[in-house]
């Protein structure tokens, strides 16, 4: 059978050989040397694509997914709730399959809604600037790290302990790459006065909300820039960090219309003051005009980017997480203003009602009693390991298992996603032990 | 025209783009006031409006379902279908990246065996998924060179050797692991000077980061050469294997003399671009390397899968464990293709490139005369000598619907015109934009003006970037309507 996407014929074939002058592909190929221009490759054996959804949707379902579990981890990775809009936008495959818009005049989709994304992104985090998107959360803070020791001139970082414990080792390996250091301080303690900035995460790993403003005063103090990771759907209803003293804002853009998809693709959100504009890594969209005076999008402040500046660059990254961009633009504007307030509001109230539920039975009690928003941490009367098996087996997947933090203790995630009556089995269960 | 306005223009207090569901348990206390936002300023609009406006601006953008797309070193070959929905099966799209282990056997089955897959491919010992696109894998593997030499106690080897036909990305990502560059020059034939090499490989040198066949679409047959030099001096080899395109299924950079390679599987491996990612940047190393692997791996222990961390691992450098999503798309990708299909797609992106090149060859300068792989690189310096730029000859061709080649790259080319057809093309699409390209040959000699003022069938026409750039407008801003 022909291949469907290898469409020359075996008489284009013949006619591409005459007109470039070999007699066979292979001769196409002398560069390389003879000994090593013959490989074996051991793949399976290709299957169609009836045969492959088939094999593949299989393979899917043995996973447990949260369509048919009621899930109650979070951790980083957040399960929301997805508008079809969002689906519909980013499914035009203009967008899709489109590259990097390098050129601009047929790119000004991609463009655009970049802008609107950057925008739709300072909105939301009361910062100046946003650039186009990276990584992840992980990679934003790592790279917000290294952006704020080269304003400082200072080669040491300082992250809370209360940061999600896999950002603080990616800020680590990013920090150590470039022969800077890492700091991991308690938030009470003070701040050394070489350090170029403090990392602060609101609400912090454990779900609790920090006193952000005494933490950028402290930063401020002693010269340091102040970085927030934030998380995005609690900006429905939370003071955002442009309000409390943050010289940079990054979170994980996930929850805002993309699927947990298994911790990948992620967005991360990168935002600052406009003073750090020129340090800032990423790609950012600029509103010009053509010759005719239209209004228009191009990539700008280039020189910024590897691609122009190669080692003098501010960061290395090229391909970062646009299409999720996009998501979070049309999830942003789909619920607007009174949509993801409200959302922040259920995530809270439905948290709450878990929280207090919990702490009323027997055995199990809140570790803090400090506000949070949609996460808390809840010390159990035996191993979480054994609670989320018995969970498991009646459905439910349930929270993340922190009792190398702390003894017995159980960190729980309640979204828009989780009705009353999954709320309610979950603390049946944990009833029984 | 519908897209000149932004979501502000089309926000009215009131308005929202989905129904959601009303609070079904008690509402607890609100937090102190101090904690709460007072305003969140974010468009309000109504589904209806906010489809058609987003629907618009997708007409404004081209995509390889749009056309021809033959933007070098890219890689933009079409995009099956079907391997969307692989990706968005619930069992697929709706797994929490910290599930218990039991619960996710199928993705991991699926990232074990893709993991064995590219590690067959590139014929080396071992991959990790986890880098997020080409130059994070970049990052990984540098990482890992400079963990290597520590760990052998080598720590004279502060420099990489790059080519100065190399990537952005390269320099850039050898700085971010604490490195210094030196830089290898190409030779008059496009392969690297072996001279140039031989007094830039000291015992400073922790690696030879070499892309093959190189940004010229070209490969070095002196490669073995190469590899031979950069380990007898104890550097370290590496692949920025964004070009594997050109001998997928034939060659193994194993079999080269590499001792890792990142792959772009949004690139060779058929998963879309998405305007800018999400991409994935999986980074394979020879034994070793091995120890060193960003974390985590998924190992198979009787008939189990499970995340592990290799014994030395450089770390932890993303969130979770890589982009399983495009991850899903490439493992359907190499299951369909089998090997010879693979084979077969490296053959047929070759033999594009060359027809492209020989038939272009009597109107545009081809630096490199010699058979090209997977793609071609011309300099627009005849029609530079005419007042033309490639700049303009790439707009022109926005005229005639077709998306141009990469400008302006590589550096040591004059007037670069980067042309990769991929396999996925047939040779009528070839055929038009030859034809297309003469016709721009032509005009450049006798009716430069019409290049000059290209494009002028595109939404907008050329753009100001230097005042993009001089006053900064990156966001637009929205003031409350003051409606509580
Ligand atoms: C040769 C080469 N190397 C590296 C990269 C970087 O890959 P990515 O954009 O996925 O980071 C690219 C793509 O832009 C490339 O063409």
């Amino acid at each position: 059978m022909p291949s469907p996407y290898l469409p020359n014929t075996d008489a284009d074939r013949r006619t591409m050989l005459r007109e470039i002058g070999v007699g066979s592909i292979d001769e196409l190929f002398e560069d390389i040397p003879e000994k090593v221009r013959h490989a074996e490759f051991k793949l399976p054996r290709p299957l169609s694509e009836l045969e492959l959804k088939k094999e593949l949707s299989q393979l899917a379902g043995c996973n447990a997914n949260l369509d048919n579990y009621a899930c109650f981890l979070g951790a980083g990775s957040y399960r929301h709730f997805i508008p079809s809009t969002v689906e519909h936008v980013i499914g035009r495959s203009e967008f899709y399959t489109a590259y990097t818009p390098y050129q601009a005049e047929a790119s000004q989709g991609t463009l655009q809604t970049t802008y609107e994304y950057q925008s739709l992104v300072c909105q939301l985090t009361g910062m100046e600037v946003s650039n186009a998107g990276m990584y992840d959360c992980s990679t934003a803070a790592a790279e917000a790290a290294i952006m704020a020791c080269i304003i400082t001139k200072r080669r040491k970082v300082a992250v809370s302990t209360t940061v999600n414990p896999t950002y603080r080792d990616v800020i680590g390996t990013y920090v150590k790459g470039r022969s800077l250091s890492i700091e991991t301080i308690e938030l009470g303690s003070t701040l050394s006065s070489d350090c170029a900035c403090l990392v602060v995460q609101q609400p912090n790993f454990l779900g609790y909300l920090e006193e952000m403003e005494a933490h950028a005063q402290k930063a401020h103090d002693i010269g340091a820039l102040f970085v927030a990771i934030v998380d995005p759907i609690s900006l429905g209803m939370f003071k955002p960090p442009g309000q409390y003293g943050a010289d940079v804002a990054v979170a994980d853009g996930q929850p805002l219309g993309n699927p947990v998809s298994f911790g990948g693709p992620g967005l991360g959100i990168f935002a600052c003051r406009r003073e750090y504009l020129r340090q800032m890594p990423g790609r950012i969209v600029g509103r010009t005009v053509d010759v005719d005076g239209r209004p228009g999008y191009v990539m700008t402040l280039v020189t910024r980017e590897q691609y122009i500046r190669r080692e003098r660059a501010t960061s290395n990254i090229c391909t970062s997480e646009a299409l999720m961009a996009l998501a979070a633009a049309v999830y942003l504007a789909t619920l607007g203003r009174k949509g993801l307030k409200h959302v922040a509001e259920l995530c809270y109230h439905k948290a709450h009602y878990a929280a207090k539920r919990i702490a009323e039975l027997k055995g199990y009690s809140l570790v803090f009693s400090k506000p949070f928003f949609r996460e808390f941490a809840v010390r159990c009367p035996v191993a979480p390991s054994q609670i989320n098996r018995a969970l498991f087996n009646k459905g439910i997947i349930g929270g993340l298992d922190i009792s190398g933090m702390i003894d017995n203790a159980m960190l729980l995630c309640v979204t828009e996603m989780n009705t009353k009556q999954e709320i309610d089995k979950l603390v049946e269960i944990l009833r029984g032990f | 025209m519908s897209h000149h306005y932004l979501l502000p223009k089309i926000s009215q207090p009131g308005k929202i783009g989905c129904s959601l569901p009303a609070l079904d348990v008690p509402p607890a206390e609100l937090p102190p006031g101090d904690l709460l936002r007072q305003e969140l300023e974010l468009p309000e609009v109504s589904e209806v409006e906010l489809m058609r406006y987003f629907i618009a601006l997708s007409k404004l953008n081209y995509g390889v379902d749009t056309g021809f797309y033959p933007l070098g070193s890219c890689t933009m070959k079409y995009n099956p279908k079907w391997h969307e929905d692989i990706a968005k099966l619930s069992g697929f799209a709706s797994i929490h990246p910290l599930q218990p282990g039991e619960s996710v056997q199928g993705a991991l089955q699926l990232m074990f065996e893709l993991q064995e897959y590219l590690t067959e491919i590139t014929g080396m010992h071992a991959t990790s998924l986890v880098p997020i696109a080409g130059a994070h894998g970049e990052f990984g593997g540098l990482l890992m060179v400079k963990a290597y030499h520590q760990d052998r106690g080598d720590k004279a080897r502060k420099k990489i050797l790059l080519t100065d036909s190399s990537h952005g990305t390269n320099p850039a990502s050898a700085v971010m692991c604490g490195f210094e560059i030196g830089v290898v020059a190409s030779d008059s034939e496009g392969n690297v000077d072996m001279k140039s090499l031989e007094s830039a490989m000291d015992e400073e040198v922790a690696a030879l980061t070499l892309t093959m066949p190189t940004t010229l679409g070209l490969f070095d047959p002196r490669m073995l050469e190469i590899s031979e030099l950069v380990h007898e001096r104890g550097g370290l080899l590496g692949a920025d294997g964004a070009n594997l395109n050109a001998f997928l299924g034939r060659v193994k950079f194993g079999e080269l003399g590499y001792d890792y390679v990142q792959l772009n599987l949004h690139k060779t491996f058929s998963t879309p671009h998405g305007g800018g990612g999400p991409g994935s940047g999986p980074v394979c190393v020879r034994e070793n390397l091995a120890d060193f692997l960003p974390s985590p791996l998924v190992n198979k222990n009787g008939g189990t899968y499970k995340f592990v961390s290799p014994a030395k691992s450089i770390g932890r450098i993303a969130n979770f464990h890589g982009n399983f999503g495009v991850m899903c798309k490439a493992y359907a990708y190499i299951r369909s293709m089998g090997a010879a299909g693979l084979k077969e797609v490296s053959e047929e992106a070759v033999l594009n490139a060359n027809y492209l090149k020989e038939k272009l060859k009597p109107y545009y300068h081809l630096p490199y005369d010699r058979t090209c792989m997977h793609e071609v690189v011309f300099s627009g310096r005849r029609q530079k000598a005419k007042g033309v730029h490639t700049v303009d000859v790439a707009k022109r061709l926005l005229d005639y619907g077709l998306h141009p080649p990469t400008v302006y790259f590589p550096l040591i080319v004059d007037e670069a015109l980067m042309i990769e057809p991929t396999e996925t093309e047939s040779k009528k699409t070839l055929d038009a934009f030859i034809e297309a390209m003469k016709e721009i040959a032509r005009d450049a000699e006798e009716n430069p003006e019409v290049l000059h003022s290209a494009p002028h069938n595109t939404p907008v026409k050329r753009l100001d970037d230097v005042r993009a750039a001089r006053n900064p407008d990156l966001r637009w801003e929205m003031r409350s309507q003051g409606v509580g």
